[in-house]
Parts: structure tokens; C-alpha cells; sequence
């Protein structure tokens, strides 16, 4: 599965909820495939995403949030997985799309081909942690996730496959303005 | 002053989200904050990760403080300019002062040294505090923080909150 179709049967399952998308082709793909006030593009600061979503899930209990991340992300600050832990939010689903390397820079190897991030989160944690690798599978389970008592953490691999989509063309500081406002908008 | 009134003193000013690295010149806020449920104070894992948790929070309508020692201003360089300032999110940096005026453990010295260099050249304004005018610091702070929607600082020495 490409990571590009992984992510369009994410965005076609999505209803009211909110997405902070990291650095790199992942933000780029979310930005083609479905751009939306409810989507914070994370340009900069790398392996920050869930740490973000985490602030928002637990300052707005009553928003779904749903973090998209790379491996390296991920890899990146596995700490925070330990914080999510921790804190538990129901509200909060996090998708890492691993295809094993760094393609946004090059496609240079990550560790993501040893290390089990599934198990990870879930040794942190995260009780409900999936691993999938077909689109029929990531379907179930993200709209298990969707329903269900979070956190909740699905392990993704895609191929390492790059679709040509466009730069995230919003000004980072229009990013903050929309998704203030989606935020504010959301009934209490 | 006393940790207490100090935490009081960021309550009434609006700042209702609490999260950061701990630091022993920090310590007895963060007690405080952490027994406290109106400060439900979150242990970020990095200082790096406390920002972004903050980014988050602002984004959902609450104003953030992230504490850290001065050592973690030097982990959290890329969440400040590539997040906070970038997206202009206004946060409450409380940052403790290890190795002033080259009294410290060795590891603290560097930074002791250069830490406001940091904060002046990526231009987040920044106090240092002092006992008899910390309300007023405080205030010049919040006006910046809101008005420019950027970062600011207060820098804590040993012994001012106590």
C-alpha cells in the first residue's frame, strides 16, 4: 500500500475530526488529498506533531484528534509516547505511516525496519496498539479507533513509493488562524 | 517570593496550562503546580516536547507556561523557531539560570554564559526577575506575549522563588 492511498482511506473516514500532520511529504499528501480548517500542517519542527496534538486533546477533551507521522518522526521523539502514556487521552489516535526511511530528504534508512513501534506504544502505554499493512485492515481498525475509548496507536507500513503533490501553500500563520477557529467552533 | 503567590500571581494573569522539564531552582513551583489540580501541571519528557504540548494547548484556547532549565532552552532552539515563532504562538517561558556568573557545575557553564545571547538573537523578549518587581515584569511580559503573539521569557535565579 502506498502511503499516499493510506492516507486518502484515512481522510475518507474522517467526520469532525482534527489532524496535526508532521513535517515532510505526510503534510504535503494530507494537503492534496483533503486540506481542511481542521488540519494543523506541521512545516518545521520535526517529531513534534504528537507532542501538539497531545496539547490540544488535553486542553479540548471534547475534539477528536489524530496525529499523522512518519517514522522518523516518530523515532524521533519516542519519549513523547511515554507522555501519551501517561496522560491517556481518549481523544486522541496517533498513525505512524512507516515506510522505513526518510523520503522526504532522500530516503535515507530509519531504524523503523527492526524496531516495533506498535510495541512501543504499547509498552508505554498506549493499550490499543495495531499493526496493519493493508488498506482493508487500516480501514477496520482506524474506524475502530474512530469509535472507541482512546489513545489509540495504529503501526501503518506503506511502500516507499513518492507521489508528486505540491508544497502546503498556506502561511503557517494562516495554519494557526484556521485551526483556531475550527477549534473555537466546535460545540462544547 | 514565595512559590505559592508566585503560582497565584500566573493563575490571575490567565495562564491556565502548566508543562515543562524540571529543574532544582524550579522545583518547588513545579510541586506545587503538580499537587494543585487547578494547575494539573503535565511532565513533558523533553523541553523540545513541552513547547509543542503548549503549541497545542494555545491552539485550544488556553495560555500556556512551559517551565525548563536554562540546559533545555538549548533542546528546545527548533521548536521555538520553527513552531512557536513561526506559527506566532504566545507562550510564558519560565527558564532557570544554572551556571550565573560561572558558579555552577561544569555542564552549566556554557550555557550559564550564553543563554541570553540565545533568547536576545532569536528575538523573544525576555526579564530577568527580581524579588520587588516581579508583578510588574510579569505584566510588561503578558502585554508582549499577547500583543506581538510570540514566546517571551522570565528567567529565574536561584533563591528568587522560593
Amino acid at each position: 500500500m502506498r502511503r499516499y492511498d493510506a492516507i486518502k482511506v484515512i481522510a475518507t473516514c474522517l467526520t469532525n475530526e482534527f489532524v496535526i500532520s508532521c513535517n515532510g511529504m505526510i503534510s504535503r499528501e494530507l494537503f492534496t488529498i483533503k486540506d481542511q480548517e481542521k488540519n494543523f500542517y506541521m512545516l518545521g519542527s520535526m517529531g513534534l506533531a504528537p507532542a501538539i496534538g497531545l496539547g490540544v486533546s488535553l486542553a479540548k477533551p471534547n475534539a477528536k484528534i489524530v496525529i499523522l507521522a512518519g517514522d522518523g518522526n516518530t523515532l524521533m521523539s519516542l519519549g513523547t509516547l511515554a507522555t501519551i502514556g501517561k496522560t491517556s487521552p481518549k481523544n486522541f489516535i496517533f498513525v505512524v505511516l512507516d515506510n522505513e526511511c526518510h523520503e522526504s530528504t532522500g530516503g535515507q534508512q530509519t531504524s523503523s525496519s527492526i524496531t516495533e513501534l506498535h510495541i512501543i506504544a504499547r509498552s508505554s502505554g498506549i493499550k490499543n496498539s495495531k499493526y496493519v499493512n493493508s488498506v482493508t485492515t487500516l480501514k477496520k481498525h482506524f474506524v475502530e479507533a474512530l469509535s472507541s475509548e482512546g489513545p489509540s496507536f495504529l503501526h501503518v507500513k506503506v511502500d516507499n513509493v513518492r507521489v508528486d503533490v505540491p508544497r502546503v501553500s498556506i502561511e503557517p500563520t494562516e495554519i494557526t488562524k484556521r485551526f483556531v477557529n475550527a477549534l473555537i467552533a466546535l460545540p462544547r | 517570593m514565595n512559590h505559592e503567590h508566585f503560582c497565584q500571581l500566573l493563575k490571575t494573569r490567565g495562564f491556565d496550562f502548566y508543562t515543562g522539564v524540571p529543574c532544582s531552582i524550579l522545583s518547588s513551583i513545579i510541586k506545587y503546580m503538580s499537587e494543585d489540580n487547578v494547575f494539573s501541571y503535565v511532565s513533558a519528557t523533553r523541553e523540545d516536547e513541552a513547547i509543542g504540548l503548549a503549541v497545542g494547548a494555545y491552539m485550544a484556547g488556553k495560555q500556556p507556561v512551559v517551565l525548563m532549565q536554562n540546559s533545555g532552552l538549548g533542546q528546545s532552539v527548533n521548536a521555538l523557531t520553527s513552531l512557536a515563532l513561526l506559527y506566532k504562538i504566545p507562550m510564558l517561558l519560565l527558564i532557570s539560570w544554572r551556571g550565573f556568573e560561572g558558579k555552577d557545575a561544569p555542564e552549566h557553564l556554557y550555557m550559564g554564559k550564553c543563554m541570553m545571547n540565545f533568547l536576545d538573537i532569536m528575538k523573544i523578549p525576555a526579564e530577568i526577575a527580581e524579588t520587588t518587581r516581579l508583578t510588574e515584569q510579569l505584566n510588561q511580559l503578558s502585554k508582549k506575549m499577547c500583543k506581538q503573539k510570540t514566546p517571551v521569557a522570565l528567567i529565574l535565579k536561584k533563591g528568587v522563588i522560593t
